[in-house]
């Protein structure tokens, strides 16, 4: 693994600076909210890029207009703010006039989980998976790393549909630069092969379960390890040969627990396929996370890091 | 005069014919919004049959239209009876509003030929057109972005976005529509936040502003022309001062006229009284 860390928006915004020279049906529509690579495009395409300010629903009913008439559109803000303020424009103009229109409105919400640790719950972003999965249409892009989100700007070019993409706003390593080929519409990734028991995680939870993962190796128990970077859709059927195989499934997630995130979305693949193989799931409580500190620090009070992650593995071991 | 081009006389009888056509719907669909429906009805008769708004019934998404973005979808049934007579459908349509597999609701969408939004909440409309009037202007085009919004619907925080939006971004190829009937479901507007004097809430944000008395053709037909002509380099307002339920006596006086049916057996006599 290459250990340099870089920012997701970063990558990809520097791989949509390059589509947008040869491409000129490509907008960029930002919240009023930067990133160092931002500085370039929105000044060398000055006619391509709007900053419609603090207004998140502009934002929305703007990249819709533009959508509507033939371009494509990143329309860029804070996670929580882009999804959670302008959720009916995302419902109305991007969801449901999808069903008459092509509308290619990319949602690009920098701010994952707990990406923004110490600003607090307003900026915790621990809902997003299970409002905008309910609404039918809308892809759902929860890459682990950068490499994943460089690869789906392409992606987001050719498929004519809205798209929320989760991106972690911390600089992060990457996970998959020596992987050649990755397959987006797959859905996910098995990163790690196991016996009983298989972590199924996305986002920034990628990165703690498999250092989890990887400490138990040195042990000699191997985890089975699955990045689920495309939330919807996916293929279902893959996904649970890859699961079959296993007696216990542990989800992760930096979201409430069982309130339709991706433990609702494993639960339910196991319901539809009459599975008797366990699932158990780790995230936050029924509780917002008022408590100050590092990332690692307000995981660790919720048992969800590398050793609470450990643990849960090692308690459900001893169980058979 | 711009007058003299078009038929004042011939626009006036459609717009009673509308009405009538309208009236006709809520007979068979009773959960329509009549009295809000009522309201823009010379609007959307000076619209479509003065010629102002250039369409193709036959390709209701020809490149070369100028789009219409009626925000209050709710209140726009009297539109119904203008597409059908146009062409944009059959006029058998008509009497299946709300009944089932008919794709006229009592709140219109997109699978209606004609309708260019997702309509029923409201304060969307204006938004989704400053982003198609970047988009023509962006590709040179000519046409214009019409966007009908209600009074009340100035309540809603995300249309006073688009509104300063519009004005900074010098969006000259808009032109806004409020059918200022004065009028919530609750109330009169004046006693929940008074938007009074409403061109003055615009002026500040760069908008052309003019007003008219929205029941009066003439004035509607040479107003839209002058503001769709208009080569200033800013977004124009057109407050086209209306009465809600225009046309029908018992909800013109009724500040709950918004929710207010007229029952199918009253609705021959309430045609034989519309003016």
């Amino acid at each position: 693994m290459n250990t340099e860390k870089k920012t997701m928006r970063d990558v990809f915004i520097e791989r949509i600076y390059t589509r947008m020279l040869d491409d000129d049906t490509i907008f960029f529509l930002s919240a009023d909210f930067g990133s160092p690579k931002l500085d370039r495009l929105r000044k060398d395409y000055s006619d391509r890029f709007i900053n419609v300010g603090i207004a998140e629903q502009n934002l929305i009913n703007v990249a819709t207009g533009l959508a509507l008439e033939g371009f494509t559109v990143y329309a860029y803000a804070i996670a929580p703010f882009l999804t959670m303020r302008a959720y009916e424009q995302i419902r109305n103009n991007l969801s449901l006039l999808s069903r008459t229109h092509d509308i290619n409105v990319n949602l690009i919400g920098v701010g994952a989980g707990l990406s923004y640790d110490v600003s607090g719950p307003t900026h915790h972003c621990i809902e997003d998976i299970s409002i905008i999965r309910t609404l039918p249409n809308i892809t759902i892009f929860s890459p682990s790393d950068w490499v994943l989100a460089e690869k789906f700007v392409d992606y987001s070019i050719e498929n004519k549909r809205p798209k929320y993409l989760r991106f972690d706003s911390k600089p992060l390593p990457d996970i998959y630069g020596d992987k050649k080929t990755i397959n987006l519409e797959k859905g996910f990734f098995e990163l790690a092969e196991g016996n009983e028991i298989c972590l199924v995680t996305t986002g920034y939870m990628v990165h703690t379960a498999l250092s989890a993962v990887n400490t138990l190796a040195e042990d000699g128990v191997n985890i089975g390890l699955i990045d689920m970077f495309l939330l919807k859709p996916f293929n279902s059927d893959h996904l649970f040969e890859k699961l079959s195989k296993y007696k216990y499934i542990i989800a992760i997630e930096e979201a409430f627990i069982g309130k339709g995130g991706l433990d609702s979305i494993i639960s339910d693949i196991l319901s539809n396929k009459e599975s008797n193989i366990k699932l158990k799931k780790m995230g936050f409580s029924d509780n917002y996370v008022f408590d100050i500190g590092s990332r690692e620090h307000l995981h660790k009070l919720n048992n969800m890091d590398k050793e609470g992650i450990i643990k849960n593995i090692k308690d459900t071991l001893k169980k058979y | 005069m711009h007058e003299s081009h078009i038929n004042i006389q011939f626009l006036t009888d459609k717009a009673l014919w509308v009405r009538k056509e309208t009236l006709n719907i809520h007979r068979i669909a009773q959960d329509t919004r009549l009295a809000s429906s009522l309201s823009p009805v010379e609007i959307f008769v000076v619209l479509c049959y003065g010629k102002i708004i250039c369409f193709d019934p036959k390709n209701p998404r020809w490149k070369d239209r100028d789009r219409f973005i009626i925000s209050k979808g709710h209140g726009s049934v009297s539109l119904y009876p203008i597409l059908a007579d146009l062409g944009f459908f059959e006029k058998e349509e008509l009497k299946k509003v709300c009944k089932e597999g008919s794709f006229l609701g009592g709140i219109p969408d997109t699978m209606i030929p004609g309708y260019e939004t997702i309509n029923g909440s409201l304060g969307h409309g204006l938004g989704v057109a400053c982003g198609i009037s970047i988009a023509l202007k962006r590709k040179n085009k000519k046409e214009k972005v019409f966007v009908l919004l209600g009074d009340g619907e100035l309540f809603e925080g995300a249309v006073w976005e688009a509104i300063m939006f519009a004005g900074e971004h010098k969006l000259d190829n808009l032109i806004l529509i409020i059918d200022n009937n004065k009028i919530c479901m609750l109330d009169y507007c004046k006693n929940i936040i008074d938007l009074e004097p409403l061109e003055e809430k615009f002026k500040p944000y760069k908008w052309r502003v003019e007003r008219v008395n929205g029941h009066e053709v003439s004035q509607l037909y040479a107003s839209l022309l002058n503001l769709k002509e208009d080569k200033g380099n800013r977004p124009k307002l057109l407050i086209a001062d209306t009465i809600k339920g225009k046309g029908v006596p018992i909800l013109e006086t009724d500040p709950l006229s918004h929710v207010k049916n007229i029952k199918a057996e009253e609705i021959d006599r309430v045609i034989e009284e519309l003016k």
